[in-house]
């Protein structure tokens, strides 16, 4: 276990009086690869949303390196720099090509110049195999070049942590495999990686923390072994057994 | 034929007299509505940063109150001059300000007071054009932008803007166009633009309609012109259809890659 570098202290987010979060604890330190499942609308995204700020929790405090992020002394963009966060959506910026993607923020929120942003941007675009695609536009590359440039963009901030909402859930099924091989790789690498996702296969072989969120808590969180392996609660059984290429689950 | 013969000579007569006045009208009235248009679009652009800037319950109290006040402001601004008619605005700035002040400010030139009463008219068109554009970006390309720390400014600036401006390049096109014709009214303080020409040359000579068809093609070429630019910079804001693959290194080439050679084009859309 490296040092840890998010703590989530009792958590909780209401929209209107709709509870999606209670008292969510849990802590991510350096290297861990965190997967957090549960059925659709258990709050695994909002968690996630609230960890980079785009949803502002309603109680609870969110410690990175110690510092609750909270408060209102917080410089937000500044935190969710190290905070990179990859979409189910993409949402690579349309107006710009692959490269100016990933060069952007670097330019703007790290203030580099253009050619070391450029070098690096080029670095992580070939880690994900999009170096080619450079002056593509996002519209003329498919769904899971996409996400690679998105998770290039997101890497070319140098992020301690990686969030990944549901990266795959939008893709074709043939598109699911190269995106997944990159998070694998990023895994294999030391990144810190928080991945919401419903590969139980992925969520089973590369993490090393599952997570299981039911009605906005966290019913059993553990290794993939005890929570994929040997689930505890009937709840966790269930939600299991839908997914039929997990063995050992009944 | 003979009327058309007598039409021709009398416009023939009108330019021979009044075609370099006709002209000077020609290139004020485009300049006035460029000019207006341009200054007018970055009042609606501003005006559309500002009034989307996000504030939660938890801001402080001040932050909350300045944007409150900044939207406000805004509201007001637009509805005052999207509800009055430019022609009243253009009375009531020009001599409204002499009337305040004891003569104190007044304006040296109608070119001053012209620009500012067209510009800030078309900024509060615009402002309401831009809060559509804004509206139509998908809400990803802000959170994307926001995901790696970009402030509002900036992603603004180099995300939101840029597509909105595509967007509502059709909206500014209507408004220059628009500017093209209204700026007529400006006669109200004696701005010379391409009509008040028509006003002096059938004062003079009592040619009505020679005159009114000289503005008429006058009118239609400016706007046509403008119309054919228009179109030309949304194609050119569009980009190319297609892109470069670019192989460095053929370790690089990745699943997908493998059927298009370095360097050719591949269409995709």
């Amino acid at each position: 276990m490296g040092e840890q570098i998010l703590k989530i202290r009792h958590l909780s987010k209401a929209f209107g009086t709709n509870i999606v979060l209670k008292d969510i604890d849990f802590t991510v330190s350096k290297g861990d690869v965190t997967a957090i499942i549960g059925a659709s609308g258990s709050g695994k995204s909002t968690l996630l949303r609230c960890i980079n700020l785009l949803e502002t929790p309603t109680g609870g405090e969110i410690l990175y390196h110690g510092k609750n992020i909270l408060d209102h002394k917080t410089n937000q963009p500044q935190y969710r720099s190290h905070v990179g966060m990859v979409f189910q959506s993409f949402n690579l910026f349309n107006n710009m090509t692959v490269l100016e993607n990933c060069v952007i923020g670097q330019m703007k929120v790290l203030k580099k110049n253009r050619e070391d942003a450029v070098k690096n941007a080029m670095k992580y675009l070939e880690r994900v195999g999009m170096a080619p695609y450079i002056k593509a536009r996002p519209r003329q590359i498919s769904g899971g070049q996409k996400q690679r440039v998105a998770i290039a963009r997101a890497l070319a901030m140098e992020p301690e942590v990686l969030l990944f909402d549901e990266p795959t859930s939008a893709l074709d099924p043939e598109m699911v495999g190269e995106v997944l091989d990159v998070m694998q790789n990023l895994a294999k690498d030391g990144m810190t990686m928080l991945v919401v996702t419903h590969e139980m296969g992925f969520a089973r072989e590369v993490s090393n923390q599952v997570v299981f969120m039911s009605d906005g808590i966290i019913l059993e969180e553990g290794t993939p072994e005890e929570v994929i392996g040997n689930p505890r609660h009937q709840e966790t059984k269930d939600f299991l057994s839908r997914f039929r290429n997990v063995p050992n689950v009944q | 034929m003979g009327i058309f013969q007598q039409l021709i000579s009398d416009i023939g007569k009108l330019l021979s007299r009044y075609g370099g006045a006709y002209l000077n009208g020609i290139l004020n009235t485009l300049l006035l509505a460029l000019s207006a248009t341009l200054i007018g679009c970055l009042i609606g652009f501003l005006c559309g940063i500002l009034q989307t800037i996000p504030y939660q319950k938890n801001d402080p109290f001040l932050k909350r109150f300045f944007l409150k006040l900044i939207r406000a402001i805004i509201r007001i601004y637009v509805e005052v001059f999207r509800g009055t008619p430019m022609v009243l605005q253009a009375v009531f700035i020009y001599y409204g300000l002499p009337y305040f002040t004891n003569s104190a400010i007044r304006f040296t030139s109608v070119w001053a007071a012209s620009l500012l009463v067209v510009s800030i008219n078309t900024g509060a068109y615009m402002a309401e054009s831009v809060r559509g554009g804004i509206i139509s970006i998908d809400p990803g390309q802000t959170e994307g932008a926001k995901a790696i720390g970009m402030t509002h400014f900036q992603t603004m600036l180099h995300v939101i803007l840029p597509q909105a401006l595509r967007n509502i390049m059709p909206q500014i096109g209507n408004n220059y166009i628009i500017n093209v014709k209204d700026t007529s009214v400006m006669f109200i303080i004696s701005f010379t633009e391409f009509f008040a020409v028509h006003r002096a040359a059938v004062g003079a000579t009592y040619l009505y309609f020679p005159s009114a068809t000289v503005e008429m093609i006058g009118y239609l070429c400016m706007t046509l012109l403008a119309s054919f630019l228009l179109r030309l910079m949304e194609k050119k804001m569009d980009g190319k259809s297609s892109y470069e693959l670019i192989n460095q290194d053929q370790l690089v080439m990745t699943a997908g890659t493998y059927n298009y050679p370095a360097g050719q084009n591949v269409e995709r859309r």
